[in-house]
């Protein structure tokens, strides 16, 4: 069952309270996304724990409901 | 360690860069699996390319293995690099090339963008 892009920003979102979200469906069936999601979490963490907290915030949907994700993580810019 | 854990955890340390890909670095069988292939053929260095695709214990034992959902897998000197996305990022940013020559794995530097 494919997901839709608000179902991904919500699962992110709760395990990132503070993230900024932004998803383009990038095919228009479901599985193919591309997200820039921006959290203080981020900081100090490299790009694949970047990606994996993702990951485990979309609860093993990645890979399998959800074909592709194309991610850009990063923590806000420092103010 | 299951039978593919040690598969995998051998290739890996067994050669210096490795792709875990879906299809082969002449014929990949994925969009994002052949986005690596290209920047690797484009950094110009020798790599392992493993096809998924022809065991599914390698297949799924590879994202347990490194706690990583998807494939492409590219790994440097035994250590996970990323996926698709991180390769690209890191390719544009330089800092794969960079990371290639702090472990002494001689790649060509990128030509000058057209």
């Amino acid at each position: 069952m494919p997901m839709n892009a608000a179902e991904i920003e919500t699962m992110i979102t709760e395990a990132l309270p503070d993230a900024k979200v932004e998803i383009r469906d990038l095919a228009g069936d479901g599985d193919h996304y591309a997200a820039v999601v921006v959290s203080e979490a981020f900081r100090g963490k490299s790009r694949v724990q970047q990606h994996q907290m993702v990951y485990d915030a979309l609860q093993g949907k990645m890979g399998g409901t959800l074909h592709a994700l194309a991610l850009q993580t990063s923590a806000p810019a420092a103010s | 360690m299951t039978d593919a854990a040690t598969t995998i955890d051998t290739t890996v340390k067994a050669n210096d860069v490795v792709l875990f890909m879906k299809g082969t670095k002449q014929f990949p069988q994925c969009g994002f699996s052949g986005q690596v292939v290209q920047i690797l053929e484009y950094v110009g260095i020798d790599y392992t390319d493993v096809n998924v695709l022809e065991d599914m214990d390698i297949r799924e034992g590879i994202k347990s293995y490194s706690n990583w959902p998807t494939i492409p897998q590219l790994y440097i000197k035994g250590e996970f690099v990323g996926g698709c996305d991180i390769v690209r990022e890191m390719f544009q940013e330089g800092e794969l090339q960079q990371m290639l020559a702090d472990k002494g794995i001689p790649a060509k530097s990128p030509q000058s963008a057209g």
